[in-house]
């Protein structure tokens, strides 16, 4: 039987969204295909995962071994290139996050099988597959095809497909032996540290007033953070603005910072990459402000002001402060 | 502590307005600015701040016709010491993979303690050369590096998870690392400073001196090969408010006092 297999991601005992995109992806290929879904489990204590997998994929192959208690690129790769070696899947999903980026091009080079990575489109295309993904940071796509024979692997952008509600699959718990030795590592996982928190935690604010790098200069910031304070909001940024240490980290909106769901996100000069996009998707109604009419924030934003910020955002801060005064 | 970091001559598309060129298959890129990667300004900026607090050599690597020299002297005014540029009409069509089997071809023979890419290059965001070259060199890597240490023969390493979480790693040397933006603060070149290197030496590498087949690099040696390039389909997209300055502001209080932003 033809094998679809999906690297289940997990973290603090719970599965990840990615773990669930991919397995609803899998299946669909796996039903267009005529092949079957299996996902790896690596872990300590994870039985229960092992469970909660069950109705999502025909098989469950779970590796417990104490050395995976925390995600380790060297002790998943080892297992992995067993695994997949010998089993040789049609295709594998590993999700595009911090696990995937770290572990899927060298496991891929290692077992010599071509890799597609930060994948948004997967299709069946004879014996291969038609990717698709996004370069130049999302303003373009593009579609790309295999050279070399399959098996292959693919990395799955968070987010880029949904997660389908279908029946059950009941698949079976496979414990597999793990591969792993006492060996020493190269590589040692020491713990986790915790973003430090802010004065203000956005992720609480009903209006959030947002600045990106269209902002060009720290010296503009005080203009948007005196609009977030007439609008009574918070001002929050996109990660351009902290990579310039211009506003701390605890201000930033998108994968690597805070998800926010306020009322109301306006987004001031910002492009609108997928990481930020996932950070804010939730808000209830979005107002975006660009000079770029092609930004894809214009494709998430419910409205949208095509122009000059540093004329827009002084006069929109008076207005809101003569409406605050009556 | 000798370094050697892998870089990318990438064109500026952030504020551009990019269009796709008659083959389908890439970018309009006459009129469009080109620069080092964001990623690897970050990775060459860590690299030299290493080497002056622990001396040794910073040896900058790139992939890419002469157009790259002005990287690779961007990198050179920065504070690099050595650049290399990979160049061979074989390497047309290299993909994230066969780039990276090229770049190791190169760096075997360099007494490294420490390689360094950026995690991903602005164009066509693989972010995928990082952990292929270490894979072809043998040796550990971390991804996605937000802060490092080195103790002894060991880097202790940040990497940025989601979510604002950070996992600590312990990697031994020599080790390749990939460099997320943000890690630090990239010193600014004047022109002066790159005029001042203009006259330094770029040593140029071809197949033969790599040592490599024509047939593995290039499209030949490569995974994946690009069909088409088209514009992300529009989705209902946003309702565009218009008028002037004062008008569009009235409609965003107005927008504002309806979705509870403003009470």
């Amino acid at each position: 039987m033809k094998e679809i297999l999906v690297l289940a991601e997990h973290r603090g005992g719970e599965l990840r969204d990615i773990t669930w995109e991919m397995l609803s992806k899998g299946r669909q290929l796996a039903e267009a295909l005529g092949a079957e879904v299996s996902v790896a489990l690596l872990g300590k204590d994870v039985k229960a995962l092992a469970e909660a997998l069950r109705p999502r994929a025909n098989r469950v192959l779970w590796v417990e071994d104490e050395r995976l208690e925390h995600f380790n690129t060297e002790t998943y790769e080892k297992v992995l290139a067993s695994l997949l070696g010998e089993r040789q899947p049609l295709l594998t999903l590993i999700g595009q996050t911090a696990t995937g980026m770290d572990l899927a091009p060298g496991l891929a080079a290692r077992l010599k099988m071509a890799l597609a990575t930060d994948c948004i489109g997967i299709e069946p295309d004879g014996e291969r597959f038609a990717i698709t993904r996004q370069v130049y940071g999302g303003k373009v796509n593009a579609r790309v095809s295999f050279l070399k024979k399959g098996p292959y692997m693919v990395t799955v952008r968070p987010g880029a497909f949904p997660v389908v509600e279908k029946d059950s699959l009941a698949g079976e718990i496979e414990p597999l032996v793990t591969p792993l030795s006492d060996e020493a590592l190269a590589r040692r996982f020491i713990g986790f540290v915790e973003a430090a928190a802010g004065e203000v935690d956005i992720s609480q604010a009903d209006v959030l007033v947002s600045v990106g790098r269209g902002i060009k200069d720290p010296e503009n910031i005080p203009m948007v953070k005196e609009l977030a304070d007439a609008l009574g909001g918070a001002l929050s940024c996109s990660r351009p603005v902290v990579d310039k240490k211009w506003l701390p980290k605890s201000c930033q909106v998108g994968t690597s910072g805070k998800t926010v769901k306020p009322k109301v996100y306006i987004a001031i000069g910002i492009s609108g990459a997928f990481q930020h996009i996932a950070g804010m998707k939730g808000a209830g109604t979005v107002i975006a402000i660009n000079k770029d009419p092609k930004a894809p924030i214009f494709n998430v934003a419910h409205y949208g002001i095509v122009g000059d910020l540093f004329k827009i955002v002084p006069v929109l801060k008076e207005k809101a402060k003569e409406w605050k005064k009556r | 502590m000798n370094i050697v970091v892998c870089v990318k001559r990438v064109p500026e598309t952030a504020d551009a307005d990019v269009t796709i060129d008659r083959s389908g298959k890439d970018i309009e890129k006459a009129g469009l600015a080109f620069d080092l990667n964001e990623w690897d300004s970050y990775a060459i900026e860590e690299a030299i701040a290493l080497k002056e607090k622990y001396g040794g050599t910073v040896t900058v690597l790139t992939l890419g016709g002469e157009e790259s020299n002005e990287t690779l002297r961007k990198c050179l005014a920065m504070g690099a010491d050595e650049a290399l540029r990979l160049t061979d009409p074989a390497f047309a069509g290299s993909d994230a993979f066969a780039t990276a089997r090229a770049l190791a071809e190169a760096i075997r023979p360099i007494p490294y303690d420490l390689v360094l890419t950026g995690v991903q290059a602005e164009d066509d965001g693989y972010g995928q050369v990082g952990g292929v070259l270490a894979q072809l060199l043998g040796i550990p890597h971390a991804s996605l590096v937000c802060r490092l240490e080195v103790q002894d023969r060991k880097v202790r390493a940040h990497r940025e998870l989601e979510g604002g979480l950070e996992e600590v790693v312990e990697i031994d040397l020599p080790a390749l690392l990939t460099i997320q933006t943000g890690i630090n603060q990239p010193r600014y070149v004047s022109i002066m400073g790159i005029r001042k290197v203009a006259k330094k030496e770029i040593k140029v590498l071809g197949t033969k001196e790599l040592h490599l087949e024509a047939a593995e690099v290039g499209l030949s040696g490569s995974d994946l090969q690009v069909e088409q390039l088209f514009l992300p389909p529009v989705g209902e997209g946003a309702q565009i408010l218009e008028g002037n300055v004062e008008e569009v502001s009235l409609k965003v209080l107005d927008i504002l006092k309806d979705k509870g932003g403003l009470s």
